[in-house]
């Protein structure tokens, strides 16, 4: 037996089914003063980057987090994966709460969450041969006895993600790849840890076309495998076509969460409303007016008061500039799973 | 839509790069016409030669590139005597706005005065009258003409992107060529950018050729786009056409690549990648990845011909009666 299964935590402590739960999120980075700043006792600001996000993945889920940028996506899944610390809120990996754990308590559960990244271009050591690149996370957390037991290892995962045959790749360095198979090995490399929750920052927007449908439908094969995934995404129609869930977020906070199709055919938020009317339909018929909206996303740093979306809102009131609105389900709702925070909906 | 005389004609482009040890034809007879006001998608995969084909006509290609064909700007050919025909019409007749142009201002230099700095160049204007230009053009591209003296870095990506369009339309072109050109942008953002560009091809009567990767975008702004597969037009028509009635397998299979926002068709990735053309390709470049290739395919190269109303492919398919294509 290898030493990577024997390490596996039992799995009874997930808690109703979920394998992450993220309660009351918020990550905030100080904005640096300047020395004179500092001298003066000016108000340290920060960049309220996640404030207050709440969601859920299971095993053999993918989950969307969509959003312009700047909206907290990534923040939001760099402290799940605990690359950055939270300032408040749990974050429940298998029933525990890992928020406050320490570098080495985290390190058994760092195999268990991986991450890919945008661009397979920057993220591969272009000195690596392909098999170098896919056994480097064996040795950092001392899986396999011998290189042999590795190269096995190695071999199954480049098969996993579709590099195949195998001896083809693995003497090959990253200049030697195109895009979409550099992503492959990237991802090889993540699940030759047998990970249960996989994060995708952006895991085809610099590939070219051609290539992308083919690295979404290797994620949800391995989704349908069981694999948990957290997809970051700006492009909404891959979001609909892929995930199961959709979360909408705008400034720091979850504005609409729901079952991709819901989401995306009857959206709740006037957010989400006017994302969906902008996004360019593959179907000149499709065509819609859409629904600009003016100026960009405010600033992090002075989030609006009451909901932040009410300065860009085509519909707020008055009572919206003071009513930081809740994300729950509207009576207007076609499904409980679908929450939206806004009061008018 | 073919009304009146072609403000850009392009004949039989060709380019060629000379690369370590041999030729890289990167342009092969590429012809299209592009009318007074009209707006024309130019899609295809990275290395399709869409960017090498707008930079032709721009006369903005490196050293090591050779082109032959003619680029007619109002009947007058510019490629006819190399720099000395071209640069009377770059910037003046055709304009453009490059692939990340909202990161490439110079960071010294205040906005309004690179938009000066080309009227200055060109004699359009000098001195306050073109700084008074510069304010009205970046009012014409939605920023407000005050900020000119503002520095890029005060400006966001989408303000930035705003300007670099203000920038292209300096001297008053009749065409602009406009690449990636909300290709880093957020989909808001985006919005905004091609909302400006359909408003000044109309205001304007600007011609626009809109190259991207990204077909829901042509399909959004343009109402004809030419295919461009392994540096040759595969297919060209009205952008209706091309979605409902593709007549060569990669402009479909390129539709399917792409996951559409109420699409439940599945997503299939165009398995391979384009041909090299730093060799000879024989037969029909898109062979080895087509998913309807026959035997004709590997050694005869189809030719671009009439399919239907200002639709064009180059397809051995469109060449089998019915009956046997079933």
């Amino acid at each position: 037996m290898s030493a990577e299964q024997t390490a596996m935590p039992p799995a009874e402590a997930e808690s109703g089914g979920q394998l992450l739960e993220v309660e009351g999120l918020v990550t905030r980075y100080p904005v640096p003063r300047g020395l004179l700043g500092t001298i003066r006792r000016r108000e340290q600001l920060h960049v309220h980057a996640v404030e207050g996000v709440d969601f859920s993945v299971g095993p053999g889920e993918m989950l969307a987090l969509v959003g312009e940028s700047g909206c907290g996506k990534t923040t939001t899944a760099q402290t799940v994966m605990r690359m950055v610390d939270a300032d408040e809120g749990r974050i429940s990996f298998r029933g525990q709460d890992i928020s406050r754990l320490n570098h080495k308590q985290l390190r058994p559960l760092r195999r268990e969450m991986q991450i890919i990244y945008q661009d397979p271009y920057e993220s591969l050591d272009p000195r690596y041969r392909v098999r170098d690149t896919v056994a480097e996370p064996l040795l950092i957390h001392g899986i396999g006895a011998s290189a042999a037991e590795r190269d096995a290892l190695v071999v199954q995962a480049l098969v996993q993600a579709g590099l195949e045959p195998p001896e083809l790749y693995l003497d090959r360095f990253p200049h030697e790849l195109s895009g979409g198979q550099r992503q492959r090995v990237a991802i090889a490399a993540a699940m030759v840890l047998k990970p249960k929750l996989l994060l995708a920052d952006e895991p085809v927007s610099m590939l070219d076309v051609s290539v992308r449908a083919g690295i979404l439908r290797l994620l949800d094969e391995l989704r349908r495998d069981g694999l948990a995934i957290v997809m970051i995404t700006h492009d909404l129609s891959t979001a609909a076509h892929f995930a199961d869930r959709i979360a909408v977020m705008y400034l720091g906070r979850i504005v609409e969460e729901g079952p991709a199709k819901e989401v995306v055919r009857t959206p709740l938020h006037p957010y989400t409303k006017a994302l969906i009317s902008v996004v360019p339909k593959r179907d000149p018929r499709d065509a819609t007016a859409p629904q600009i909206l003016t100026g960009e996303t405010p600033n992090p740093v002075h989030i609006p008061s009451g909901c932040r979306f009410h300065p860009r809102c085509p519909i707020a009131e008055e009572r919206c500039k003071t009513i930081d609105p809740e994300l729950r389900t509207p009576g207007s709702a076609t499904t409980p799973q679908h929450r939206a925070a806004c009061i008018l909906a | 839509m073919s009304a009146g005389t072609p403000v850009l004609s392009v004949e039989d482009l060709e380019v060629w790069f000379d690369v370590p040890g041999g030729e890289l034809h990167a342009v092969q007879g590429v012809a299209f016409d592009l009318y007074p006001g009209e707006r024309m998608g130019l899609v295809g995969e990275s290395g399709c030669g869409k960017t090498t084909t707008v930079l032709a006509l721009m006369g903005l290609l490196p050293p090591n590139a050779s082109v032959a064909g003619r680029v007619l700007v109002e009947g007058e050919d510019a490629l006819a005597k190399g720099e000395e025909s071209m640069a009377p019409h770059r910037w003046r007749d055709v304009a453009m706005v490059f692939q990340g142009a909202m990161n490439a201002f110079n960071p010294v230099k205040t906005v309004g005065w690179q938009i000066v700095e080309p009227m200055e160049l060109h004699g359009i204007a000098a001195g306050r009258a073109a700084r008074k230009q510069a304010a009205e053009l970046l009012e014409m591209v939605g920023i407000s003409g005050s900020r000119a003296d503002r520095y890029p870095h005060e400006f966001s990506g989408g303000m930035r992107q705003r300007a670099a369009i203000a920038m292209a339309l300096a001297c008053n072109p009749k065409v602009l060529l406009a690449d990636e050109p909300t290709t880093a942008l957020d989909v808001m953002v985006q919005a905004q950018i091609l909302e400006l560009l359909v408003r000044l091809t109309e205001d304007l009567g600007l011609a626009m050729i809109l190259v991207t990767h990204d077909l829901p975008v042509v399909a959004q702004v343009c109402r004809r786009a030419a295919v461009m597969y392994a540096g040759k037009v595969a297919e060209s028509g009205p952008i209706e056409t091309l979605f409902h009635d593709p007549r060569h397998p990669y402009t479909r299979m390129l539709f399917q690549a792409t996951p559409d926002l109420y699409g439940d068709d599945e997503v299939t990735s165009i398995p391979g990648a384009p041909p090299r053309l730093d060799r000879e390709v024989v037969g029909c470049p898109f062979q080895p990845r087509c998913d309807s290739a026959f035997a004709r395919c590997a050694h005869e190269e189809p030719r671009l011909r009439e399919v239907g109303d200002n639709h064009t492919a180059a397809c051995h398919l469109n060449d089998v009666p019915a009956e046997v294509a079933g």
